[in-house]
């Protein structure tokens, strides 16, 4: 590992002050990050902790929302959003293993951005709001490609707004020595309407699958995907699963999720 | 260098350390608190899992800077004050939980930590909260039992 400076600030306003700087790069639970790290594959002069900052923490719910801070972990969002949201709080339970959902955050796996992350799947099934020190993003602007987001240099996410659907659920085909999604479904009922996101399936990174939610449109089964198939184009294909079989698993996935619903 | 300071199984401590000084590296190499063990270093076998503030965590998967302030519980804190093993520790020489002992102090910090949240802990819900540690000699097995065991005398000694 390249060796960098180090800051633990804790205030937003000297995070913020601290990012201003050059080849400043933000550090949450570092689950990601510090394997990037090891690798040589990112080189930053200065690593900026926003673990310490009492603003980042903690979740809130109220008026149909489930707020959760940006440096929560996913252990203390499953248990706060477990009694207004529970397919989120189920999805924050399963991330990886125990020990990395001690260290992991929302904020984190958002500005990351991995192609197979499970918390991307929930901002964009939702319609979440990612409120950073400078804007408010929706979530269909904010997840621009694979590790590709729509935050600029400095800017930091400090809290996530996941509206509560009417019905949701998430359902993980896990590739088994990651505990990542080979293939991740989120969908969410908001009324007639639901929203399909999936993660772990295409080089684009988290999608919503748009043909699902029209056939889900005013008919919420899960014999209304019948007819449907998922091209395997643009779907990733490795030593784990092919495009094709991420294409199928993303139908069987989506069908168990409107099922579990 | 940066200075840190926490608190290590009940001690003071601190030293001078490099922004990429993992915890596990600052345990081992300047603490010679070896009882940590480093199997894969890429967050995979969970053989450095140490306490943070009563969380378990990966040692390699943190900074030592990260961990300014806080309290720490490393296997070397696991046995009784007087040497003896402790009751977790104990539990995995009862029931053969080790072969050759690599993954052990992670098994163990995370049996501890289960045991913690849930003091009766299903077979399923061992096995699942070990997800994040392996074993390449046991099949697992006797560790599932050592806990198990484990947990039913830590519920008999807090009775």
């Amino acid at each position: 590992m390249y060796n960098f400076d180090f800051e633990r600030p804790s205030s937003l306003a000297d995070a913020i002050v601290a990012l201003a700087q050059e080849d400043s790069q933000a550090l949450a639970g570092g689950q990601t990050l510090i394997p990037t790290l090891k690798n040589r594959l990112a080189n930053p002069a200065k690593l900026v902790s926003l673990m310490a900052i009492d603003d980042l923490q903690g979740v809130a719910v109220g008026d149909g929302v489930v707020c959760v801070k940006a440096a929560t972990t996913h252990v203390a969002a499953a248990a706060g959003a477990a009694g207004s949201f529970p397919a989120l709080a189920e999805l924050a339970g399963n991330i990886g293993d125990p020990a990395v959902r001690n260290r992991g955050t929302v904020g984190g796996s958002l500005a990351n951005n991995d192609p197979s992350a499970c918390y991307p799947a929930a901002a964009l099934a939702t319609g979440a709001t990612i409120v950073t020190n400078l804007r408010e993003i929706s979530a269909d602007e904010f997840f621009t490609g694979m590790f590709g987001t729509a935050l600029g240099d400095g800017e930091i996410i400090t809290e996530v707004r996941f509206p509560v659907p009417d019905a949701a659920n998430y359902q993980k085909f896990e590739q088994p020595a990651s505990r990542f999604a080979l293939v991740g479904v989120f969908v969410a009922r908001f009324g007639d309407r639901a929203r399909v996101a999936v993660t772990g399936a295409s080089e684009d990174g988290v999608f919503r699958w748009v043909e699902a939610e029209s056939a889900l449109f005013g008919n919420f089964t899960k014999a209304s995907l019948d007819g449907l198939e998922l091209s395997p184009e643009g779907l990733i294909g490795d030593i784990h699963g092919s495009a094709e079989y991420r294409a199928h698993l993303t139908k069987i996935m989506a069908g168990r999720a409107v099922a579990a619903c | 260098m940066n200075e840190v300071s926490f608190v290590v199984n009940g001690r003071e401590v601190s030293g001078e350390v490099e922004g990429r000084t993992l915890l596990s590296e600052f345990l081992r190499e300047n603490l010679r608190l070896t009882g940590t063990h480093v199997g894969c270093d890429t967050s995979q076998c969970g053989a450095c899992v140490v306490h943070v503030d009563g969380n378990a965590v990966k040692s390699c998967t943190m900074f030592a800077l990260e961990a300014e302030g806080s309290n720490v519980l490393t296997i070397e804190g696991m046995a009784n004050e007087d040497g003896s093993l402790g009751v977790i520790q104990q539990a995995f020489q009862d029931h053969h939980g080790l072969q050759c002992g690599f993954c052990t102090p992670g098994m163990v910090m995370s049996a501890s930590a289960l045991i913690s949240e849930n003091p009766d802990p299903s077979e399923m819900e061992i096995r699942d909260y070990l997800e994040g540690n392996i074993c390449r000699c046991t099949g697992y097995h006797n560790i599932v039992k050592a806990i198990q065991a484990a947990a039913e005398a830590t519920r008999t000694q807090a009775a």
